[in-house]
């Protein structure tokens, strides 16, 4: 059994998902090799080398692997996949993108989104927004899957193992990237932060939302999130949403203001280790999966919440 | 051009599905049913290219059981002009879905096909990428502006943290994020005019595709639940319990 992890980077450091995903092919797989495919990418192969528990690192440099398009990085993994029985990836937006291309290629099915390992053909993953936890045995003779990386430990730092080159497949030309847009910032990113501030439709507006979250965030060193709501009346942008059809998170702490907690919204958070939910409707679905509820206006709440932060918790 | 757009019935999205007590799979046997959101955007899309002169025809295409054919009228009712059913009652999943399309796509030559980026049952998200690969045609996922240009499709994606712009060559595979439109209601005279509308079925046998289903469900079992948390009265007893021995924040602000 031997897995070859896609790594996830923008060809200048790793995405964190990538070592939660070389834990989860550690389950599955006696030996794990990491595919660092990019342009001008040696310091993320060099770094991809130093993840405990990978056997060797696969660098392989190209023009057209510089914008991580699906069409030439399926072609390479496909040109390689005879070596492994697992092929990998984490769940982010990349690894979806790639990973059902690969396994079409391949002819084999591909499993979206693992949370668990049961055994080196058997996985358990969410359906129907979480609602339930479906465990698949695949029957092909090659496993193509994606990792939830919120649901695996990242794997730590280890000596360097060997980088080899890997000899670039041909350019199938078939897209181009014409521009990319981060919003971020510096805030931290969804995916990693260990705080996550999120918003719904109560805050009301897109100032509202700025002026009251933004400072509770940055307090915290937060990301910020938001409910499908929330962005759909344009209070977020559309990279916070946080849900089913969203981003997952799963931080140390997770506060929802305003979030009444529809199922959709749940699938993405419910996962954090600890969660605040503020709301002025004491039935509000969200107080269903909170630790701590609050039962009050935000307008009040996050402000003095705010406030207090900002005197009381920072260390001396 | 003709555009090609899959559309599948699942589970209405306002459902709480059940896992049956047999532990086989979620109780799906009463629930209402709907036409997949991410897919009534496909359809929404690709109609509106062909209002705005950009494609001549509109085919749906969905596969399952008789029910289906419920989905694809409502489709039609959008403004669709012709429908496709593969009738089976095996239970598809998303490769065999991209291999009945693939047959299609080689059948009826569209210049273009929108997926939904997901079906809300199995929130798998890959039949659009299958069929793309299949056909050895350029994909984009999460496409939330769709803009046909040159003889080619500049297609705005999100992506983690961002969106980013693709200019793929023609033909090409789209799938839809929730931000691409908003779908029309189907009017009154939509709904009649459906009901006069083409809506051909075929088999997979004869399209020549095995739908023999690659992944074995072992069991589907309830979430963990959450044990329940508490009520605070105050910001200061939430502070407490955040920033106390073991709490949330002890440690954890800049």
């Amino acid at each position: 059994m031997k897995a070859l992890v896609i790594a996830e980077h923008d060809n200048e450091a790793l995405q964190a998902g990538t070592l939660n995903t070389v834990t989860a092919a550690l389950q599955m797989a006696d030996e794990v090799d990491l595919l660092v495919a990019g342009h001008g990418c040696a310091a993320v192969a060099a770094q991809a080398a130093r993840v405990a528990g990978v056997t060797r690192v696969l660098h392989c440099e190209a023009p057209h692997y510089g914008e991580q398009l699906a069409e030439p990085l399926a072609a390479l993994v496909c040109g390689i996949a005879s070596g492994y029985t697992h092929l990998v990836a984490p769940a982010g937006v990349s690894g979806r993108n790639l990973m059902p291309r690969v396994a079409a290629t391949l002819g084999v099915s591909q499993i979206s989104g693992i949370v668990r390992v049961d055994a080196g053909d058997t996985f358990t993953r969410p359906i129907y927004a979480g609602n339930a936890l479906a465990t698949v045995q695949a029957l092909d003779s090659r496993i193509v899957l994606t990792v939830r990386a919120t649901a695996f430990a990242p794997a730590g730092g280890g000596a360097p193992v060997p980088v080899e080159p890997l000899a670039p497949a041909p350019d199938p030309a078939l897209s181009r990237r014409l521009s990319r847009t981060l919003a971020g910032g510096d805030r931290p990113d969804l995916a990693s932060a260990r705080v996550v501030v999120s918003g719904g439709r109560a805050l009301g507006s897109a100032e509202n939302f700025g002026a009251l979250l933004e400072p509770l965030a940055g307090c915290m060193g937060a990301a910020l999130g938001a409910s499908r709501a929330a962005v759909d009346a344009g209070y977020a942008g559309n990279d916070c949403q946080v849900g089913q059809t969203g981003r997952v998170v799963a931080p140390d702490l997770y506060i929802a203001v305003g979030i009444s907690g529809a199922i959709q919204h749940l699938a993405g958070m419910k996962d954090s280790k600890v969660i605040v939910a503020i709301n002025s409707d004491p039935d509000a679905p969200i107080f269903g999966v909170a630790d701590y509820a609050l039962v009050a206006d935000l307008f009040d709440a996050v402000p003095a919440l705010t406030h207090a932060l900002k005197s009381r918790c920072i260390p001396p | 051009m003709k555009v090609l757009v899959a559309v599948k019935r699942v589970v209405d999205h306002h459902v709480k599905v059940r896992v049956l007590v047999d532990g086989s799979d979620v109780d799906v046997a009463s629930a209402k049913m709907s036409v997949n959101p991410f897919d009534e955007i496909a359809v929404e899309e690709a109609v509106r290219l062909r209002e705005a002169g950009l494609a001549s025809e509109v085919l749906v295409v969905s596969c399952g059981v008789a029910a289906c054919q419920d989905t694809l009228r409502a489709a039609l009712a959008m403004g669709a002009d012709r429908a496709v059913r593969v009738e089976t009652d095996v239970a598809l999943q998303p490769l065999a879905v991209a291999r009945l399309l693939h047959a299609l796509c080689l059948r009826e030559q569209p210049g273009l096909v929108i997926c939904g980026k997901q079906a809300i049952d199995d929130d798998a998200a890959q039949t659009g990428q299958m069929l793309a690969a299949l056909l050895g045609w350029p994909q984009a996922t999460n496409a939330s502006r769709v803009t046909l240009t040159g003889g080619r499709v500049e297609v705005e994606c999100g992506i983690d943290g961002g969106t980013e712009v693709l200019s793929l060559s023609l033909p090409a595979v789209l799938t839809t994020d929730l931000r691409l439109n908003e779908p029309r209601y189907a009017s009154l005279p939509g709904m009649m005019k459906a009901k006069k509308k083409p809506l051909d079925t075929v088999t997979p046998a004869q399209l020549g595709v095995d739908v023999t289903p690659g992944l074995r469900t072992v069991r589907v079992a309830e979430p963990p639940v959450r044990e329940p948390g508490v009520r605070v009265a105050s910001v200061e007893q939430l502070l407490a319990c955040l920033c106390g021995e073991g709490g949330a924040l002890r440690g954890a602000l800049p």
